[in-house]
């Protein structure tokens, strides 16, 4: 008997530091898992991600292999028609696990607050500002205020519309079709849609917002990693939803700031447009193979068209 | 058996099931033929909705768009969602309900038998309006399944009758039909249950119905006046969401989140009832802590009415509503983790028997605890604006929807399709079925997480080059699950016509659908039961002696 309670409390144990080590490997493949860290924020979300990732292969593990383990050793024999143990439920167990679900959420809470105060990321506060309807200065309201005469900061208007992005430098006043980006600069886009909801998402910098019509919105981050990103739409906004995409260039503040002057230098001229083309050709080869649609706007007029 | 055809009014006290299969397309008023047509009604719509999302995965098998033309694609996706939830779950789940709940509560019949069947009658009308869109000129909806203005509401081709007004019409009138349900089936619980059985000796599934039904209640108003004010706005011009006559867009979203999120809730409840019925049989042990979850059904209703805003996360919406929802959306785990873990417990050191119904059960258990974890990790705000809207978000709701739900759902149809037809079904192909079925699910919503996380966005008919991959995975894995139905169909097709008969309680279970004949006569009991202690006394040797006399 003493045999056998050690040899279960053994598998136990076993059980529980193999659960552990397996999570806390899968939490560290979490990385993995996602695009490059294009900007400051992406690596407070993949840590975040990551250590949500731990915490779940914990408790999906720790349940699945209770589970199997059942299935493989509390099977019925073929001719035992008897019932189980009549066990109606135990105040204790039932407390500790309503207790410890109640401690985690409330860690996750006020890890995923501590990392949504670091990003930053603007926007909505403007929104509530917008939309109070007392007209009270809110407290969102003034830091956005202080942080918008703030040094470093580059500020860009993003149109968008059916389908196409179009990006506005103020400053040099200057136009494109690709999002050129100072890396290591405080980023402030300001948002419009011309006609239907989309969204402004660089999955590298893991960042969202969407655009709604109507309504300028305030967004920004950090880049710091060069390269080159892609940017896409990601509210649904119609038939060519999936084509509006754009590139995202991260340089060195040096580079952008040729690329600026060279950009001003150009006249505007129509940049290509992947809905306005499949439009073309769908009107083109009058191909009955759809239904009608909305139509694309026309391709816009750039001084840098990619 | 005779071929004496069952009169329509209530007052029969003839015994005999519905004998022929007329029955099934007449306006029946007894609860379990109504039942029956819900479940095969909404079963045809399933392999419907099927089909759709396996055009659509035909298409996103390469990464352009060259199978079908986008519209057609965007068409698919919106009637793919809007048939497997308003035509599938919904339904499958209410014919369930409708079927089990007055037997489980020792009644003859619903409240209101009429209603019940007028409610019933409303869905072929919704379906039928759904395919019909296909026919008018533009096609069907494409806006998706949310239909948020202003896309929902642009019109080109100025037409009065379109597509989505046909799909807002449906819509609305699925929800006065649901509405009437719910009044239907808290009425029953509240005032129909035979004497002696008090709040805390119902069955765990007519506690999770009835919360699943009282959501209804609060929530499908809201729904239903956000798709009639889209209506106005699309046929009359009214601008209650189109920003450029001052309206606001993001208004649509919460009428329809407000429902649309607690809706997850009504699908999933009466799935969590299944499988607390399901687990005790199986695991021949009562259900572990029976009361705790029992509230923990009503718990998650209370809280369910107040998590909706954590789909607007980046819909503009402050920064102190986003971390409000966080907050709360995180809590509906708590009273979801008390079921988990209670489940786990009643199956542990049981004498486990791994029938079909059992694997699903089973199964569902295990998917619905990944999709879980997901629902924590997409509820986190910085998380949540990385992954919305990508397939990260796709993933999680088909491990709900197809992984959690739809399993459940087959658990439920084989563990009382013995009860429903009086015929027993194949074990074997049930459990080739069950294979089909987990492996098809994983290999199809599994790959969608990495997807999703590399950012590949829901509703994109083309995506970059690089995510091909996993995507061809998904599409093989949407295939299988395709696949997988035609065993069930044959199974349940051949098995009601030439099945095995069945005896009153072949599982040996305990409850009072289980005391009665399989199929049960007209009007259910001869004598109104009366009860005498808690649902589930497994290990009682009492009850257990008059459960084996059947």
């Amino acid at each position: 008997m003493k045999i056998r309670q050690f040899l279960n409390f053994l598998t136990i144990v076993t059980g529980a530091v193999a659960v552990t080590l397996t999570s806390l490997w899968i939490g560290k493949q979490a990385y993995s898992w996602f695009p490059p860290q294009g900007a400051a924020e992406s690596h407070l979300i993949d840590d975040l991600f990551s250590f949500l990732v731990t915490l779940g292969s914990l408790i999906f593990l720790g349940v699945t292999a209770t589970l199997f383990y059942s299935i493989c050793f509390h099977r019925a024999q073929a001719n035992d028609l008897g019932d189980g143990p009549h066990i109606e439920g135990n105040v204790t167990l039932e407390v500790v696990w309503t207790a410890i679900p109640i401690m985690l959420v409330l860690w996750i809470a006020g890890y995923s607050y501590q990392v949504y105060e670091e990003m930053g990321i603007q926007g909505p506060a403007h929104q509530l500002h917008l939309h109070n309807p007392m007209k009270m200065e809110t407290a969102y309201a003034v830091a956005d205020e202080a942080l918008a005469v703030g040094e470093g900061v580059e500020h860009i208007d993003v149109f968008a519309k059916q389908w196409a992005w179009v990006f506005h430098y103020p400053e040099s006043n200057v136009t494109s079709t690709e999002l050129h980006l100072p890396e290591g600069s405080r980023i402030r886009l300001n948002l419009h849609s011309e006609d239907v909801l989309h969204g402004f998402y660089v999955p590298a910098f893991r960042l969202k917002q969407d655009i709604i019509p109507g309504e300028d919105l305030d967004f920004e981050f950090t880049p710091i990693r060069p390269g080159a990103y892609d940017l896409t739409d990601s509210q649904y906004s119609g038939t060519y939803f999936a084509t509006m995409r754009a590139k995202v260039i991260v340089e060195s503040p040096s580079e952008y700031q040729q690329w600026l002057s060279k950009a001003a230098s150009q006249t505007p001229s129509p940049a290509p447009n992947q809905a306005a083309s499949e439009y073309a050709l769908k009107i083109e080869n009058g191909i009955d193979s759809g239904w009608k649609t909305v139509e694309p706007a026309a391709p816009p007029l750039v001084n840098f068209p990619s | 058996m005779t071929n004496i055809p069952i009169p329509i009014s209530g007052e029969s006290h003839h015994q005999h099931p519905p004998q022929t299969w007329k029955t099934y397309f007449s306006f029946s008023t007894d609860h379990k033929v109504i039942g029956i047509q819900y479940l095969v009604t909404s079963f045809v719509f399933f392999l419907v909705g099927g089909i759709f999302a396996m055009i659509l995965r035909g298409e996103l098998i390469t990464p352009e768009a060259d199978l079908i033309d986008r519209t057609v694609y965007n068409g698919m996706f919106t009637m793919h969602g809007t048939v497997m939830l308003f035509l599938w779950t919904f339904p499958s789940l209410v014919g369930l309900a409708n079927y089990i709940v007055p037997i489980m509560i020792g009644a003859r019949d619903m409240a209101f038998p009429r209603l019940n069947a007028a409610a019933f009658w409303m869905v072929p009308v919704v379906g039928i309006l759904m395919i019909a869109s296909f026919f008018v000129p533009g096609g069907p909806a494409q806006s998706g399944w949310w239909a948020y203005p202003p896309v929902s509401t642009q019109n080109p081709t100025g037409n009065l009758i379109t597509g989505q007004v046909l799909w807002l019409l449906a819509v609305a009138i699925s929800g006065v039909s649901s509405i009437m349900g719910a009044v239907n089936f808290v009425t029953t619980i509240v005032k129909m249950r035979s004497p002696g059985m008090g709040f805390f000796r119902m069955p765990l599934m007519v506690w999770a119905v009835f919360s699943a039904q009282i959501i209804q209640l609060f929530g499908l108003p809201a729904l239903t006046a956000g798709a009639v004010m889209l209506l106005l706005d699309i046929t009359v011009g009214t601008a209650f969401f189109d920003p450029s006559k001052g309206g606001n867009p993001v208004m649509f979203q919460h009428y329809f989140w407000f429902y649309s999120h607690p809706a997850v809730y009504v699908i999933i409840l009466p799935i969590f009832g299944v499988f607390s019925e399901i687990f005790p049989v199986y695991s021949r042990k009562p259900l572990f802590g029976y009361k705790v979850v029992a509230v923990s059904s009503m718990l998650i209703a209370v809280v369910s009415g107040i998590v909706w805003v954590h789909h607007l996360y980046v819909s503009g919406t402050p920064a102190w509503m986003r971390l409000f929802f966080m907050v709360t959306t995180m809590f509906v785990s708590i009273p979801t983790g008390i079921k988990v873990f209670a489940w786990v417990a009643t199956i542990w050191g049981g004498k486990i028997r791994l029938n079909t119904p059992m694997l699903f059960a089973l199964g569902g258990l295990v998917m619905f605890v990944f999709a879980g974890i997901t629902g924590i990790m997409l509820s986190s705000v910085p998380v949540d604006v990385h992954v919305n809207n990508t397939y990260f978000v796709v993933g999680h709701f088909h491990y709900v929807l197809y992984g959690t739900v739809t399993m459940g759902m087959y658990a439920a149809i084989y563990h009382w399709f013995p009860k429903m037809t009086g015929r027993m079904f194949h074990e074997g192909w049930g459990k080739i079925h069950f294979w089909l079925a987990f492996i098809g699910t994983n290999l199809n919503f599994l790959p969608m997480h990495p997807l999703g996380l590399q950012g590949m966005l829901r509703r994109a008919a083309s995506y970059s080059p690089e995510l091909i991959g996993w995507n061809i995975v998904t599409s093989l894995g949407s295939f299988l699950l395709g696949m997988s139905t035609l065993p069930f169909i044959f199974n349940m097709l051949i098995s009601w016509m030439d099945g095995e008969k069945a005896p009153a309680n072949p599982w040996r279970a305990i409850g009072l659908e289980w005391t009665i004949s399989s199929p049960p006569p007209v009007e259910n009991f001869e004598e109104i039961p009366v009860i005498t202690c808690e649902p589930y006394g497994y290990g009682k040797s009492e009850l257990m002696a008059s459960s084996e006399h059947d």
